[in-house]
């Protein structure tokens, strides 16, 4: 069993929902990158989507933009990311990482290659948001036969003849958009969360994270009463963004511990 | 008219976009209902004599359509070798042939009930061409530009605000087109219900590649039939400029299977392909995926894009079209480039010789021609797709001659 799939099912048997983080991998360095990331975990995330850096992420509201923009000026390409991973990994064997990015970075590497290098580096899962499943079957095969899953996204417009095309390509789990927009964006609607999850749920035998506008631990909390996951992305990169240096760490995991709390309380 | 029969044969792309291994709809999931909403409405109007008629009125009474073809003596006679022939479509209204584009998704758009349509622009004809149309048809029309560009093109934003465009100027990543393109596709998945994005170039996601082309291969179409008529015979080779390749690709279009007739596309070597300061993809790039589509980008070692630099705005993009991907590793046309001032020198060339102003992205095609055309016989035919006029880049040239207007 996948590292993910044995999250999910721990989870399930304590009666908890997955708190999933999103971190950009080498925002404001690569260092800090996995002092962070060890950090969330200690505050209670189950799961770690680390971004990959890329110089057009068209997918990203001004705050993950940005956050790509300052890895980027730090030169971290790929390989970096998965160096990061591999240096996660000496002291934390147990929770999954997710790489999530886009198409280039992946496609100038090469399907095969990048396989065996996640693999190695000790990633778990890949998210690529500019591909869809249509267009990323070598890919998912490649990666499969690595033992890696390969996350896809389900949005508001996905039309049901869809999903299950998605559940015949994803594994581990799936990231459901809530909304209409970019990461970061403020017109999250949970009633049409409420609505789309059961939808998803009948063609999708796969857990379901909700992501994207994700701001307080309430929003979270409410989120997670309807899905299996809550993605916390540019909230949490907000606070990297605005601590100093020597802040970074306390301030990410404070964050991440409180929408903990939130998620877990009686 | 049937409008789509010129090719029989040639097929491509396929259903789901590819050209070969490039082209096909690499984008968020959010778009990809829209990209097949959208895709669905072209096949149908695409055979809908309606649609069609209205698109040749407008294209006729409100274009100018069809530009003529004519012949650059004066320039031929000076290089003593080829022909030169351009066709004309710095005629058009607005100038440029980004407007045989426009008006097509334009109606589309009208007829899908959109009410808004936004569009990203580099040097501003595309959003000039988008702003026009929009103004023409009544819809709320929102042009992304990087701020870089908005402060080169002053006067292109201007010409877009009295159309009453909105701009926006994109300040993130290299504050160009392509975070333009990035910054439109951001606005289309947040309102992808009453948005319609027309898209200026043969690239994106499709169905973009592919109906950019079959609007702009009016051009072509024209060319096949004016050509024996005014010229005695086909061209020997077709030149046309490369950014995103639409004025190209509405040239070679018609002409794919008449393998008699040399397709050459012109990339912007900027300051030198050496020099790594260019915008030259299928001359010194490497297949890969950006803006939705797999084609030639230019791109550093991890995959991330470079920024490219030609003196000519509309060919200051890293990627291309993938049918031009397709159409070079195919072998059946050629791609080179013109450096900066190469397409400068030409650009004076045809102003001098025959009272001809070229957009400097023209420029580069027409420098390329006067390159080929010495080492030919007389009896050779190029053609030249003069795809838009030079007011618009008065100051460039003036700046590049050291003077300040």
């Amino acid at each position: 069993m996948s590292r993910i799939s044995a999250t999910f099912q721990k989870l399930r048997s304590d009666n908890k929902k997955a708190l999933i983080p999103f971190v950009t991998a080498g925002d404001p360095n690569g260092q800090l990158t996995s002092m962070i990331m060890h950090g969330l975990v200690e505050a209670g995330a189950d799961i770690i989507e680390l971004g990959v850096p890329f110089s057009d992420p068209m997918a990203d509201g001004p705050t993950i933009q940005r956050s790509s923009e300052r890895a980027l000026e730090q030169g971290v390409g790929l390989r970096d990311v998965l160096q990061i991973v591999s240096r996660f990994r000496q002291t934390d064997q147990t929770t999954p990482i997710v790489l999530m990015g886009y198409a280039n970075p992946i496609e100038a590497m090469g399907y095969s290659e990048f396989a065996h290098q996640a693999q190695v580096a000790g990633v778990d899962g890949v998210l690529v948001v500019d591909y869809p499943p249509e267009e990323s079957r070598e890919l998912t095969s490649r990666l499969k036969a690595s033992g890696l899953d390969s996350i896809f996204l389900l949005a508001p417009t996905t039309l049901e003849a869809r999903m299950d095309e998605v559940a015949r390509t994803a594994s581990g789990y799936v990231y459901y958009v809530s909304l209409k927009g970019v990461t970061g964006a403020k017109n999250l609607d949970l009633s049409e969360v409420a609505e789309k999850i059961p939808q998803i749920r009948a063609h999708v035998d796969l857990p379901i994270g909700v992501g994207f506008g994700i701001r307080d631990g309430k929003t979270a909390r409410a989120v997670a009463e309807l899905s299996d996951a809550v993605v916390i992305g540019s909230r949490l990169v907000e606070e990297i963004e605005q601590a100093a240096p020597q802040d970074v760490v306390a301030r990410a995991s404070a964050l991440i511990r409180e929408i903990r709390q939130a998620l877990d309380r009686a | 008219m049937q409008m789509y029969e010129a090719l029989q044969a040639y097929n491509l792309p396929d259903e789901r976009g590819h050209f070969g291994v490039y082209g096909g709809v690499f984008v968020a999931e959010t778009l990809v209902h829209a990209l097949e909403e959208l895709r669905q409405s072209y096949e149908q109007l695409r055979q809908d004599n309606d649609f069609l008629s209205e698109l040749d009125y407008e294209l006729k009474h409100y274009v100018g359509r069809p530009s003529p073809v004519y012949y650059a003596k004066r320039l031929s006679e000076k290089l003593g070798g080829a022909q030169i022939w351009l066709k004309r479509e710095d005629l058009n209204h607005t100038g440029a042939h980004k407007v045989n584009n426009t008006v097509g998704q334009a109606l589309l758009a009208r007829h899908m009930g959109k009410k808004r349509v936004i569009a990203e622009t580099g040097a501003g004809q595309h959003g000039v061409a988008s702003a026009t149309v929009a103004a023409r048809y009544g819809m709320e029309c929102v042009v992304y530009m990087g701020s870089e560009d908005v402060k080169r093109q002053a006067s292109n934003v201007y010409r877009m605000k009295l159309l009453g465009a909105t701009v926006v100027p994109v300040e993130s990543g290299s504050k160009t087109l392509k975070d333009a393109l990035n910054e439109a596709m951001r606005d289309w998945v947040t309102n992808v219900e009453d948005t319609f994005y027309i898209i200026g170039t043969v690239a994106g996601p499709h169905p973009y590649p592919m109906m950019v082309r079959d609007f702009n291969s009016v051009v072509g179409r024209e060319l096949r039939v004016q050509m024996p008529h005014e010229v005695g015979q086909q061209p020997d080779a077709i030149i046309a400029c490369v950014g995103g390749g639409s004025n190209a690709m509405g040239a070679f279009y018609p002409y794919i299977e008449d393998k008699s007739v040399r397709l050459i596309g012109v990339e912007a070597a900027g300051y030198g392909i050496s020099s790594g300061k260019h915008a030259a993809p299928l001359c010194s790039g490497r297949p890969g995926v950006l803006h939705g589509n797999r084609t030639y980008l230019m791109q550093d070692e991890n995959g991330q894009i470079a920024e490219t630099h030609s003196i000519s705005a509309g060919l200051d993009y890293p990627g291309v079209g993938p049918e031009h991907a397709w159409l070079k590793d195919s072998g059946r046309a050629e791609y080179v480039a013109a450096d900066d001032k190469q397409a400068l020198e030409a650009f004076h060339t045809l102003t001098r010789t025959e009272g001809i102003m070229p957009a400097l992205e023209s420029a580069h095609a027409v420098a390329y021609a006067m390159k080929l055309a010495p080492q030919m016989s007389k009896d050779v035919v190029l053609l030249v797709n003069l795809s838009g006029r030079g007011d618009k880049d008065m100051d460039t040239v003036a700046r590049a001659s050291g003077i300040k207007l």
